[in-house]
């Protein structure tokens, strides 16, 4: 297996790496007081720019880019908020963070903290995620009594102060505006934007809200500094190395650190060690969570034009193409949350569909008329087709539902089910047809019943 | 029907009100305090989350409706929740759900017939590597087999026997950092006071 270094990762092996005593003995906290006694919050802006870190909770946008939205002449300290929200299906990774190594991320919110004018960060985390919520509070309790959260960290008159909340079940919270209403007490319903939360976020206050992941990558980034810890990444402008996570059909899931720009088929058939089983060739993948729009191996890139930005992969196959926000926009999906969920040919493609459309229809916020009744009606149909009730005119159907969800919508959740949907009527029309005239075949999930040691 | 906070809990709900710079804002974490202690969020409970942040109850009940993890009616002792979702139906989920459906005697959204289950479907909990997973109560069982399952609702069930609500295990398991942040964290999440 190929040697990647260790950055964001490096304390992941260890025993009791979620302690203080662990995580001090290997680096932890080195950056912040750098951070806190030797740069102004300018220069760590400059850092985390020159890092080229595109937010690592699905959209891609670049953190330092983001910062600079803050109004420089704003009365009120603006808020950090954490979105540990995690719940894009097929996404794994933060969790590992929150639960291996909850320092790093209490380092990096500190850093973040100087570097924006903070005095308070919430880290919103899914109430289920009860270990990662302990070990928090932990790691937050330790780093105060150290005095490395509170009034002065590191002898600098900086005060800060981190707090956990506790999210209480909805995928919409991970919606950067729906969480900042639910942190406020309120339902978990996304908001008009704008104002954006740069200018009106949390409590009225300007606000910063990044992933988990992007705020852990900041201690790494003071550390090596930007343009070093840039570098580690094989694609311009989309820096460092980052946590690739990988289930389904493979025979090692798992999260994995890897430089951006890793293929498709090093993290299948490399991290995560092939197809689970020798006589099921991959069918299909989905690179980044489930809202991000089905690939398929055996399709090739076609970019003749040498201005075409996959021009250097012309006649690839799509899962030789480097895993990046830019790259994969241009392929047709999207780099997502960058955890990927894997299908071998036993999984019947309408089936797949079925079982998302399920979780959009259950957890769209319903302030939407199109969200709301679109997803609710992709899945009937889907629900119709599997059972051997469908129609071939329910396949024109389903576009059309999934057309009309499209950018009509207060948040970006009524896009992220109509682009997967129209993505596998795309990609597995034949199979729709199939399914129309006869249904979903019995097992057409089959490769279950083998992983959990029966027969099929 | 009224329903008060215990001593202890009423510290961490002021502790909790000063995280904030509204009231308000500490409605979810009381609302989870609440459930840990009464088992789910009763009318009562309402009526007292409303008061405590000075909320009309008809918001704390928008609240309460919008969030999956609040029940809004009793449940058993033990509440299971099967994920369904993909990575988890592709390593074998479904075949988790009906043999839990099998075993306990209920369906999704029932409750077993000895009364010390309930039985639940849940959307992806981040656990998708470890595929396929349930959550009972606070703790994730992952990499599950059928007979894996079978020892864990054997051993929840003999436990449950005894008439001992399950819920304060995981609190013990996770080993925070020391004795005094493993109260803080037990304590200011409610996470352990059931
Ligand atoms: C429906 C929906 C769900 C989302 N869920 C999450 C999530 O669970 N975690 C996350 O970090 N970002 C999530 N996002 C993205 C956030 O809105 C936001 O872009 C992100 O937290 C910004 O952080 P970043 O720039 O560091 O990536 C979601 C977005 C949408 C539209
Ligand atoms: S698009 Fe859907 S989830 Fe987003 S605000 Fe509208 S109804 Fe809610
Ligand atoms: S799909 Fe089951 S944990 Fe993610």
């Amino acid at each position: 297996m190929a040697d990647f270094p260790k950055i964001i990762t490096s304390r992941y092996g260890l025993p009791q790496s979620h302690t203080l005593k662990v995580a001090e003995q290997h680096g932890a906290y080195s950056a912040a007081r750098m951070a806190f006694t030797t740069m102004k919050p300018e220069q760590i802006a400059v850092e985390v720019k020159d890092a080229n870190i595109r937010g690592r909770g699905g959209a891609g946008f670049p953190a330092g880019v983001k910062w600079g939205f803050l109004p420089k002449d704003s009365k009120v300290a603006p808020y950090l908020v954490i979105n540990a929200d995690e719940g894009e299906p097929g996404t794994f990774k933060d969790r590992t963070l929150m639960e291996l190594d909850p320092h790093r991320l209490v380092e990096g919110c500190l850093i973040a903290m100087r570097a924006v004018g903070a005095h308070v960060c919430y880290i919103y985390v899914r109430c289920e995620l009860v270990t990662s919520i302990q070990r928090l509070e932990a790691a937050i309790e330790e780093a105060s009594e150290r005095g490395y959260v509170g009034k002065q960290p590191f002898g600098v008159d900086h005060a800060t102060q981190i707090y956990v909340h506790m999210g209480a079940g909805a995928y919409i919270c991970g919606e950067e505006t729906a969480l900042l209403n639910s942190l406020e007490g309120m339902r978990g319903e996304p908001r008009l934007k704008p104002p954006f939360p740069a200018v009106k976020g949390a409590f009225g206050a300007p606000t910063v809200v990044n992933n988990v992941e992007t705020i852990a990558s900041v201690p790494d980034i003071i550390r090596m500094g930007g343009k070093a810890w840039s570098d580690q990444s094989r694609l311009p402008r989309d820096g460092g190395t980052r946590l690739y996570g990988v289930s389904g059909h493979v025979k090692t899931p798992g999260v994995y650190e890897a430089p951006v720009g890793l293929t498709l088929r090093e993290l299948i058939y490399d991290l995560g060690g092939g197809m689970l089983h020798a006589d099921r060739p991959l069918k299909a993948v989905i690179p980044g969570g489930s809202s991000t729009p089905v690939l398929r191996p055996g399709d090739l890139v076609n970019a003749p034009d040498p201005a075409h930005p996959l021009h250097a992969w012309h006649g690839k196959s799509h899962i030789d193409v480097p895993m990046g926000v830019d790259t994969f926009r241009a392929l047709g999906t999207m780099l997502g949350t960058c955890c990927a969920i894997v299908m071998d040919d036993s999984v019947n493609m309408v089936e797949a569909a079925r079982n998302l459309m399920h979780f959009y229809s259950h957890e769209s916020c319903g302030q939407c008329t199109p969200c709301r009744e679109g997803t609710g009606w992709l899945h009937d149909v889907l629900e119709n087709l599997c059972e051997g009730k469908g129609k071939l005119q329910d396949i024109d159907l389903l576009v059309d539902i999934a057309n009309n969800m499209m950018g009509n919508t207060i948040c970006a959740f009524a896009d992220g089910t109509a682009m997967p949907m129209l993505g596998f009527l795309q990609k597995f029309r034949d199979e729709f047809v199939v399914v129309a005239k006869s249904g979903v075949p019995p097992h057409s999930l089959g490769a279950t019943v083998r992983a959990l040691g029966g027969v099929s | 029907m009224t329903f008060t906070l215990s001593v202890e809990s009423e510290k961490i709900v002021d502790e909790l009100l000063t995280r904030y710079p509204t009231q308000r804002a500490a409605c979810l974490p009381l609302l989870h305090l609440c459930q840990r202690q009464e088992g789910w969020v009763s009318p009562g409970v309402v009526a007292y989350v409303a008061k405590r942040l000075g909320m009309p109850t008809s918001e704390v009940t928008g609240v309460v409706t919008f969030y999956t993890m609040y029940h809004q009616q009793p449940v058993a002792p033990n509440v299971v929740w099967v994920c369904r979702t993909l990575s988890c139906d592709l390593r074998g989920g479904r075949e988790i759900q009906k043999h839990l459906e099998k075993r306990l005697g209920c369906g999704v959204g029932g409750t077993s017939k000895d009364g010390k289950f309930s039985l639940k479907t849940a959307e992806c909990l981040a656990a998708c590597g470890q595929a396929p997973m349930v959550q009972i109560n606070d703790d994730f069982h992952e990499n599950l087999t059928l007979d894996g399952l079978d020892r864990i609702i054997d051993e929840l069930s003999a436990k449950t026997a005894a008439a001992a609500p399950a819920s304060g295990d995981a609190a013990q398991k996770a080993e925070p950092a020391d004795a005094a942040a493993r109260v803080r964290a037990k304590t200011l999440m409610g996470i352990g006071n059931s």
